[in-house]
Parts: structure tokens; sequence; C-alpha cells
């Protein structure tokens, strides 16, 4: 089972963490720090794009091509993790 | 206290990351476990100001603060409350409320909703209204099912929080059968720690080792039928642990607690160590506290720490464990945890453990948290 169009979980806050130099995943009881690739995933799953649609904008931004693999298996560590539902 | 929850934890690099307020030491209620001071009444005069605790915030965002638990006492007690929550989660806090749900009003859910409050922990301590009842001194229990089921239904998400002692632990299957009946994915079995009014009574709250035992194999049995739909977190005592807790991750490492007076502490029991010197946040800034204060000092990183731990292969484990226990039960809070099996002082905490087995015992009243139950005027200001 993998997500169509992926949105962050309601209880977790992500944010630009100034101390950590890093973006982090706040959530009840605990918190992680994303390395640059989980974030920019992750920051783009809003609810407003299907993973295609999520590619094309990462491909688009890191000027690259052949992310899915990578961004599918994140994301579907991402869906494990309960970080992300269905929008 | 964080938890490793899927192994994922930030390395706190000298950073406070999770900051606990007890804003105020009042309740409504009388647990006859609580970790507050005995002297608790003495701190209602003397609790920060809005104001205060709003600047403790913004110093302790700057410090790289993250997980902000709101507690007490009652943090409702608080008419503060929504406003501090409000300002916290404006400086980017993951902020979560502790609390017994007495006080938790429908118009109260509503705003800490809008003030952007993210988690709830909700207290209760039995499955039957005159059990709770009578374990709080309060009635409660009704008011407590009440608060769980409007917290759900405002979305919030929530942790059940049971503290565990002889008098309940029976209950452990029927609190998770209504846990799960209720729809509640996070449930905590809290062991409670002895100190403060839990050490007083701790003769008559310890549950036996088969106890235990029982209630961790019925946790078993239902993480077996409900799979992820619920996360239950039960912890053995560390009484019958052999091995000390890796209390706070360490002293002074990532876990901040400031009390209602503003005292910075490493840990919510701190206060009970002697010859510490206490300093608050009304006469210190928070980066010096945390950073440079001879207390936060004193028992940071391992380099204090003594024999049988310096030689010990788990020391980056559990760093010594606690060291309010090791004071309160060896007289030396620079002593290794006497929780520990390699401790030298263990025999303290057989002596408990063997006294809570004991068939034949005389037992004793619980003594109730309240103003004026105990005698608190030798203690150390």
């Amino acid at each position: 089972m993998s997500i169509d169009t992926p949105t962050l979980a309601s209880r977790f806050r992500m944010q630009w963490e100034e101390a950590q130099q890093a973006w982090v995943l706040l959530y009840p009881e605990g918190m992680v720090k994303l390395n640059a690739s989980a974030a920019e995933i992750l920051k783009r799953c809003d609810g407003t794009r299907d993973v295609p649609a999520l590619v094309a904008d990462l491909e688009t931004a890191f000027d690259t091509t052949g992310l899915e693999p990578d961004v599918r298996a994140f994301l579907d560590m991402a869906r494990q993790q309960q970080w992300i539902t269905e929008a | 206290m964080p938890k490793d929850s899927n192994g994922l934890t930030l390395d706190g690099q000298g950073k406070p990351l999770w900051l606990s307020l007890e804003i105020t030491y009042r309740c409504p209620l009388k647990c006859s476990w609580c970790n507050n001071p005995l002297d608790f009444d003495d701190y209602a005069a003397r609790e920060l100001s809005t104001d205060e605790w709003k600047r403790v915030l913004r110093e302790a965002r700057e410090l790289g603060a993250l997980q902000l638990g709101f507690t007490g006492g009652e943090p409702l007690q608080r008419p503060d409350l929504e406003e501090l929550v409000a300002y916290a989660n404006a400086l980017g806090f993951y902020t979560n409320l502790i609390t017994s749900g007495i006080g938790l009003t429908e118009a109260r859910l509503v705003a800490l909703k809008a003030a952007g409050l993210k988690q709830i922990q909700l207290s209760l301590q039995a499955t039957e209204a005159a059990v709770t009842d009578a374990l709080v001194g309060a009635t409660a229990h009704e008011r407590k099912l009440d608060a769980a089921r409007r917290i759900k239904a405002h979305g919030f998400p929530m942790v059940l929080n049971m503290p565990v002692f002889r008098q309940n632990i029976g209950m452990t299957d029927a609190m998770i059968a209504w846990a799960a009946e209720l729809g509640i994915e996070y449930i905590e079995f809290a062991n409670i720690q002895y100190y403060n009014w839990a050490l007083m009574n701790r003769d008559e709250l310890m549950p036996t080792l088969e106890q235990v035992r029982e209630a961790e194999q019925v946790v078993q049995r239902w993480r077996d039928t409900l799979g992820k739909k619920m996360t239950i977190y039960f912890v053995i005592p560390d009484y019958y642990e052999g091995r000390p807790k890796a209390c706070m991750n360490g002293w002074g490492a990532i876990h901040l607690t400031i009390a209602p007076d503003g005292v910075a502490m490493p840990c919510q029991e701190a206060r009970v160590i002697p010859g510490l010197e206490f300093e608050s946040v009304r006469d210190k800034p928070l980066a010096w506290l945390w950073h440079e204060s001879p207390l936060f000092r004193k028992y940071r990183g391992l380099d204090w720490l003594p024999e049988p731990c310096v030689s010990c292969d788990e020391k980056e484990k559990d760093f010594g464990g606690c060291r309010c226990q090791a004071f309160l039960l060896t007289g030396d809070a620079g002593n290794t945890d006497p929780a520990c099996g390699r401790s030298p002082h263990h025999a303290r905490v057989r002596e408990a453990t063997d006294t809570a087995a004991r068939p034949l015992r005389f037992r004793k009243p619980l003594f109730k948290r309240a103003a004026g139950t105990v005698t608190t005027a030798f203690l150390e200001d």
C-alpha cells in the first residue's frame, strides 16, 4: 500500500531549526533531525501534489532526473513511521 | 522524560532540547505518589508571572529547546496557560500539556487548540471510579473520563498515562481495554519513581516483582492483539531492573526543568539533593544557568563518575543512573545509583523490594499530598 497524495500527519511539526542548522520533525515524545534530501521531500508533502508531481517538482528544483525510486522508498518509510498520510 | 520511540533521536549537542515548565505546584488532587516537593505549598506565592514565563520561553528557544511540557502541579490552575501555549507555539516549540484533566473544560480545550497546543498527556489511575477517587483524594474519575473523550473529540494526539503501583497494577488489562475502545493511540504505564511523596509511601505503593511480571505479560498480549493501533509503553521499575535508568539521558545533557519559582534544574527532583546551589531565572540568564552554573556542571558528562561506574562498560548507556536516587538511598548524590546491581549500596534497594514481597507485614495508611500532612520546616530552603 502506498500513498497517492502525501501530507504531513497532523501531529507532526516540521521546521527549520537555526540552532541545529537543520530541518527537524517534531512529534509527541520525540523529534528527528532530517537530512537535506528528506527535508526537501517532506516539505513537498503538503497534500497539494501526488507522487509523480512531487518527483517532477524535485527534479525541476534540483535540475536532475531519475529521483522517483528514491523518493518512493523514502515515502514508504515515512508512511511506516506514520509521518505522512493520504491527503 | 524523553523516550526513544523509534530509534531516531537527536543528539543534544549541548542543547536543552526538552524543556519542562512546572508552572505551578498547585493541584486539586492529593496523590500519594506525587513527585512535587513535600513543601509544595510554599511555592504558590513565588510563582513566576506570565511575563517571566514568556522570558524563560524566549531564552530557552535561543538555547535550542524544542519539546516543551507544561506540567505542575496541575498546569490548568494557571489562567494564563493558554496565553503561554500560544506564545510558545509561535516561538517554534512543540507544546505538550501534562494534566490530571481536572479543570479541562470545553472552553479551555477550544482555547488550547486555538493556541496551537499539539499534544495532551492525561493521567488516569484506575478503571473504577471508587478506586480512582480514593487514590487521588477527590471526586475525579468521571471528570477524567470526560476529559479523555473530549480530548479525542477535539482531535488532539493524546497519551494516556497510568501511574503504576501496587493498588492499581492489577487494572492494567482493563485500562488497555478501555483505552482501545476509546481509540487512544498511546498509553504509558509509568511505574512510579520513588521521590518525595512517593518515597514517603514507598512500602505501601511498591508492587511485587510477580505483579510487575504479570502486568508485563498483559501488556505483551495486548501489543500482539492491537498491533500498530496502539503504542503501549511499559518499563520495568528500576528497583527490579538490576540496572539504573539513564536518568534524564544524563544530568544537564538534554533536559531542563524550571520550577514554579523559576529555579532551573536538571530534573524535577533535583532539589532533594542538599548542598547544591539552586538559582532562579529571576536572577540569572538561562544560558548561564544551563551552560555555566555549578548545579548543571556538577554531574554533567562522565568525568565525575565514581566506581564501579568508571570501569563499567555500560556507563555511556546509563551515566551512573539517577543522582537523586543515589542521594536518597545512599546519602551521597555522587554515588552510583543503588538501583544498579553493581552498586555497593544495592542492598538498600533489595530491602525495599523484599518488604514489598513479604506476605505478612504491617500495612500503613497512605499519606496524601496536602499542605500540613507532614512537617517540612526542617527542610533546607
